[in-house]
């Protein structure tokens, strides 16, 4: 790779520089995510006040807030690697994709998740279809297909390149499904019940919801470059540098 | 170029001609599914009415969806395809031409048997009309998205269910504007918005879909 | 302070289930996924070193039949 050597952004795409550096990077981002979660946690519970409407049911927020965030920037990402994949044709930004996936797919229902529980005691039901509640869960099938393609196609090559199309597509409608349901759901219902119309947050809440969702960051990065080292492993596996990664790691068992 | 459109849309008409047993499994398919609503929720004339646009536009749907496979699945195993992927002639006339083949042998007899549907669930006639309307503007985005699924599911095991599951989600905002459009007529607002809107979906999926779809072909075949 | 004591704190105003509902489920699926992802890592390794191993194997066959 001659042009991996001008660039010292591209360096790292090829996986046997990345490789190692995802497995320096992880642990620092895994402790990251775990400081500021306890943070988080702490602000959220012992600081925040309670709020004057909700009572303290209100205190999901700080992990639904970051967790619906995620789980739409995870498939803005997915979708980012994927157009780089197709234009550069960079095996690495594949993986990327494929490791994102899984980890977006938690957050969306973790998402729709603490939605429901947070709804019933606010609007007296698990479920309304709300327009950001119907459009998380198209969000949550649109992952379930691109995990689902990424794993029917056998041939990688294949597997990563339909993955990425399917990707791209999928992000040019998510806006246009977001607006569709929205515009659906004014229709269909009055203003009874709706979550757009966010209740004044104290200083202390809003520094809590954020050090969730910079948590959140660090926890996706984590896992992702945790999820993407056996995936560069499996796809090099007919390399020299494989091959020598495998027998260190013989070497310390 | 324009040859080489017209050849495979003449081909593909052809084809479905002598399969017309499929064409009408679709369109029994289409008219079964809708029948099938009274029987669940009851044939209270006034809940049929409002329920006859959301449940003609989701039977249509699923019907596209059913059919879609039908698009370059036999191409596929008789080779065809690659023969047309390895010719000079640009991918996204013939992949547009294969389409608009498909749109016309699915959408098109649900287009002209909607109406009788219409009548079953007591819909008036402006709205039939309103509803055909919809159905014109709004069926050839399912055919140029689920051109797409299906290229990208091609020859894979489980590919129908693969396919329902990639491409029913992007379905939605059609099925919300085709399906509005007859409940804003109804309501009095005026279906204009929603049917622009549906129009302008159709010319800027014909714009990407093609595309989209040539790349997944030329992947599928490698 | 927000909390009289520790069970003033886990009843959370009346809505303990709702709340630990939300934060129990989501703790346990990052958990799962850590798991998951973890152990994943090892499978990888040990069979791409079975596979390696049973490789040079067949290889130093071929040599010594040679």
């Amino acid at each position: 790779m001659e042009s991996g050597q001008r660039f010292s952004l591209f360096r790292y795409a090829a996986p046997h520089l990345f490789y190692p550096l995802a497995g320096r990077l992880a642990p620092w981002f895994a402790a990251a995510a775990v400081i500021l979660t306890l943070v988080g946690l702490y602000l959220g519970f012992f600081v925040a006040p309670t709020d004057a409407v909700q009572g303290e049911v209100y205190r999901v927020i700080f992990i639904h807030v970051p967790a619906a965030w995620m789980s739409m920037f995870i498939y803005l990402i997915m979708a980012f690697w994927s157009a780089v994949g197709v234009v550069f044709n960079t095996r690495l930004s594949a993986m990327m994709a494929q490791a994102l996936a899984p980890t977006g797919a938690m957050f969306c229902f973790v998402a729709l998740w603490t939605g429901a529980l947070w709804g019933r005691p606010t609007w007296g039901a698990y479920w309304v279809w709300d327009a950001r509640l119907t459009s998380q869960l198209l969000l949550l099938f649109l992952y379930f297909g691109f995990i689902a393609l990424t794993r029917a196609i056998e041939d990688p090559r294949r597997a990563d390149r339909a993955g990425a199309i399917l990707a791209l597509v999928g992000a040019v409608n998510v806006p246009i499904i977001y607006f569709s349901v929205k515009w659906w759901n004014t229709l269909h219902q009055g203003a009874s019940v709706s979550l757009t119309k966010a209740p004044s947050m104290a200083t202390t809440m809003l520094m809590a919801m954020l050090v969730m969702a910079l948590a959140s960051w660090a926890y996706t990065i984590a896992v992702v470059l945790w999820r993407v080292r056996p995936l560069i492993l499996e796809r090099e596996r007919h390399t020299e540098w494989v091959g020598d990664v495998l027998e260190t790691a013989e070497g310390r068992a | 170029m324009l040859s080489v459109f017209l050849e495979v849309l003449r081909r593909d008409l052809l084809l479905a001609w002598r399969n017309r047993a499929d064409v009408l499994v679709t369109l029994a398919f289409f008219t079964i599914v809708a029948c099938l609503f009274p029987f669940g929720v009851g044939a209270e004339p006034n809940l049929l009415r409002t329920i006859a646009p959301g449940v003609l536009w989701v039977a249509a749907l699923l019907a596209t969806l059913l059919s879609l496979h039908r698009v370059f699945s036999q191409d596929h195993a008789d080779g065809v395809l690659e023969q047309l992927l390895l010719s000079p002639e640009p991918t996204v006339l013939w992949v547009l031409a294969k389409v608009l083949a498909h749109w016309l042998t699915t959408a098109v007899p649900l287009i002209v048997a909607a109406p009788a549907l219409a009548l079953l669930f007591d819909m008036t006639q402006s709205a039939t009309e309103v509803l055909i309307l919809s159905l014109l503007l709004g069926t050839p985005i399912l055919s140029l998205l689920g051109g797409v699924g299906a290229a990208l599911t091609l020859g894979l095991r489980g590919g129908g269910m693969l396919l329902a599951l990639l491409v029913l989600p992007l379905f939605v905002p059609i099925l919300i504007f085709g399906a509005g459009a007859v409940d804003a007529y109804l309501a009095g607002t005026g279906a204009t918005a929603h049917l622009m809107l549906l129009g302008g979906g159709s010319l800027g999926a014909l714009a990407l879909a093609p595309w989209a779809c040539a790349a997944a072909l030329r992947i599928a075949v490698e | 302070m927000n909390w009289q004591s520790w069970s003033d704190f886990w009843s959370m105003g009346g809505a303990a289930f709702f709340v630990w509902g939300s934060y129990g489920v989501t703790f346990a699926l990052i958990a799962l996924e850590l798991v998951v992802v973890l152990r994943r890592r090892k499978q990888v390794v040990h069979r791409l070193q079975r596979l390696r191993q049973a490789m040079k194997a067949s290889a130093r066959r071929k040599e010594i039949q040679q």
